[in-house]
């Protein structure tokens, strides 16, 4: 074989292997979207290019609130994004930048929090949650969601803030910053690429998760989306309607892939280059 | 405008005693360079008077008024970092305002001076750069600029030339000394580069360990070290440093003394008050003059700077005079002898 035919081989074998990831990665969404535009008497026929019927989607809106479980998600999801990264921040801030008995310990600690399974923590959460009268409201969730989106936001925020340049943080000292300006005038403008992206898995953790969504809430108008799917009953109780959970679970993706999407480019980012020598 | 004073100043981090008892007085307006070789602790003492670190001893006054417990724009310091430090994500014109702005500045006045500090360091077109876009040394003015619009009583340099290229050092260091002479501020300046020291200084303090070597004008310094460190760190090439006793029949019989001489000042090939004699290492041909290595079997080469060309072949033997007025005499403790001020 000479070495142009063994290139091309090495490349016909880079793409093909692409091409099966690519598979594996976006078939089940690809399949998803296919099932969620068949009526159910076709949901088991395998047809690659069914046309796009619209009647599933009107159907999960007609048959439960739906719409009002994608405004519980939202506000949940944003309540839990904007409160871990604003408690996030201010932690980060002491744990990476101040010197303090303990601190070490509590950062472990903050990362032994991550490490509790979800059943674990459940039950004494549901008595919390009772305790406090949040039961069958958005507000047990977005307390509960907090247990884990915390940690790695703080543990992430925690690692940029201890790479930010010490000096920057004396200029703004010597130029007469109280320590809550230099977070919000100095860090925060840095931080753009960790807050989007800790954010952006804080978001999809809040908007995905099913266990405590199912265990505080009650009635149907309190549900987050992943419950309200998972509950989606058909007609009898031997049917599965197959072409509604699709067509609800495609509705609920689409957001999430269209602000990776958005967000991808502020991810990869060097914010604080040319802050230090040149 | 501010007199400083250190008194019994002392700082330890944890068991570790980074500086010792250090007592100075800088007068008011006067340009100050801290210099040392590193790990010396100038840097921390820099940052003693900036109000950075808190002292663990005694006592710093500006202008008599105690100011140990005292932030850094309560002092009323403006600092150089080595590393710049600017507002990567600000401009130009919005680093050299946020000072201005936290103090709640009048904005017409932050604004004017602004563009004051701008017209004297030349930044005038660049006030809406970002950091990033600018080069090294447009760098440094913008973080002297952001330093001079505070209007400070004390100006503190930590370093700032030691990232920039050779000539741009040059150019820089002859900038600050015009500052100086403009701002009429207090300077404190660190540096690890003697010849930074000996440009630009009114006194040097000399720093070794902690401690404080010798405190002086660098022709004090030059032409009477304290002792056989600042000997050695003032002046380059190094001093040369000989062993040596006292002749027989002399008062300290037999006593170990070290002789000091610069590489300057040694006459190569022609015999002086006292000659050696040894075998060529290297020569290093500077163009304006040459530096020639010279090997008397001791652990140490000795230097000697010749003024233009020399040509000598490498492993040949040459003769070095030293003139006995410009030799420097040092005790077993390293103090120096007193001696008549020479070259």
């Amino acid at each position: 074989m000479s070495r142009r035919t063994r290139r091309r081989f090495g490349r016909a074998g880079f793409y093909l292997l692409m091409a099966l990831i690519v598979l594996y990665a976006v078939f089940p969404f690809y399949w998803a979207i296919v099932s969620s535009f068949k009526p159910g008497s076709e949901m088991f026929r395998i047809d690659f290019f069914p046309p796009p019927n619209l009647a599933n989607y009107y159907a999960v809106f007609a048959e439960q609130p739906f719409g009002r479980n994608i405004v519980n998600s939202l506000i949940v999801a944003s309540a839990v994004v904007v409160l871990s990264l604003a408690l996030g921040l201010l932690a980060a801030f002491a744990l990476g930048r101040i010197r303090f008995r303990g601190r070490s310990l509590l950062l472990f600690t903050i990362l032994g929090v991550s490490m509790f399974p979800q059943v674990a923590v459940l039950s004494g959460m549901f008595e919390l949650v009772r305790a406090l009268g949040l039961y069958n409201r958005l507000p047990s969730l977005i307390l509960s969601y907090l247990i884990f989106t915390l940690p790695f936001t703080v543990w992430v925020l925690t690692t940029f803030i201890r790479a930010l340049p010490k000096e920057l943080e004396e200029a703004a000292i010597v130029d007469g910053a109280k320590p809550l300006t230099i977070v919000t005038r100095v860090f925060l403008p840095l931080l753009g690429p960790a807050l989007s992206t800790t954010g952006l898995l804080a978001f999809i953790a809040a908007w995905n998760e099913f266990l405590f969504a199912l265990t505080f809430t009650l009635s149907g108008e309190q549900r987050t989306v992943p419950v309200a799917i998972a509950l989606i009953s058909g007609a009898s109780a031997y049917e599965l309607p197959w072409g509604n959970i699709m067509a609800a679970s495609v509705m609920v993706t689409v957001p999430l892939i269209v602000l990776v999407l958005i967000f991808q480019r502020r991810i990869v980012s060097g914010l604080t280059a040319g802050a230090v020598k040149g | 405008m501010a007199r400083i004073e250190l008194a019994g100043v002392g700082k330890r981090f944890g068991s570790v005693e980074t500086i010792r008892d250090v007592n100075l007085d800088l007068r008011d307006r006067e340009f100050v360079v801290f210099v040392g070789p590193s790990g010396c602790g100038k840097s921390t003492l820099l940052r003693l008077v900036a109000g950075l670190e808190d002292v663990s001893a005694g006592e710093i006054r500006f202008d008599g008024e105690v100011v140990n417990e005292l932030t850094p724009p309560e002092r009323g310091i403006a600092m150089v970092f080595q590393s710049y430090a600017l507002y990567p994500h600000m401009s130009v014109f919005e680093n050299m305002i946020f000072g201005l702005k936290l103090a709640k500045t009048d904005r017409a006045e932050a604004e004017r001076r602004v563009r004051e500090a701008a017209r004297i360091l030349q930044l005038d077109r660049l006030l809406d750069r970002k950091p990033r876009e600018l080069s090294g040394g447009q760098r440094q003015r913008v973080a002297i600029g952001r330093a001079i619009t505070r209007d400070p009583r004390v100006f503190l340099f930590d370093e700032p030339l030691s990232n920039l290229d050779a000539a741009l050092r040059v150019q820089m260091r002859i900038e600050i000394a015009k500052l100086h002479r403009r701002l009429d501020a207090t300077m404190i300046y660190v540096t690890h580069d003697q010849v930074e020291a000996m440009t630009l200084a009114d006194r040097i303090v000399v720093l070794d360990a902690g401690e404080v070597r010798q405190v002086g004008t660098p022709i004090e310094l030059y032409q009477h070290p304290a002792n056989r460190f600042v000997a050695g760190f003032i002046g380059s090439p190094k001093m040369n440093f000989l062993p040596a006793t006292y002749p027989k029949g002399f008062a300290i019989p037999h006593e170990a003394v070290e002789v000091g001489i610069r590489p300057e000042h040694l006459r190569l090939g022609e015999p002086a008050d006292a000659s050696v004699e040894g075998r060529v290492l290297a020569v290093e041909r500077l163009g304006a003059e040459s530096w020639v290595y010279v090997d008397l079997g001791l652990d140490d080469p000795l230097v000697v700077k010749h003024a233009g060309m020399v040509d000598l072949p490498p492993e040949g033997t040459v003769t070095v005079g030293l003139p006995a007025k410009a030799c420097y005499l040092f005790d077993r403790q390293g103090l120096s002898l007193p001696r008549a001020a020479f070259g």
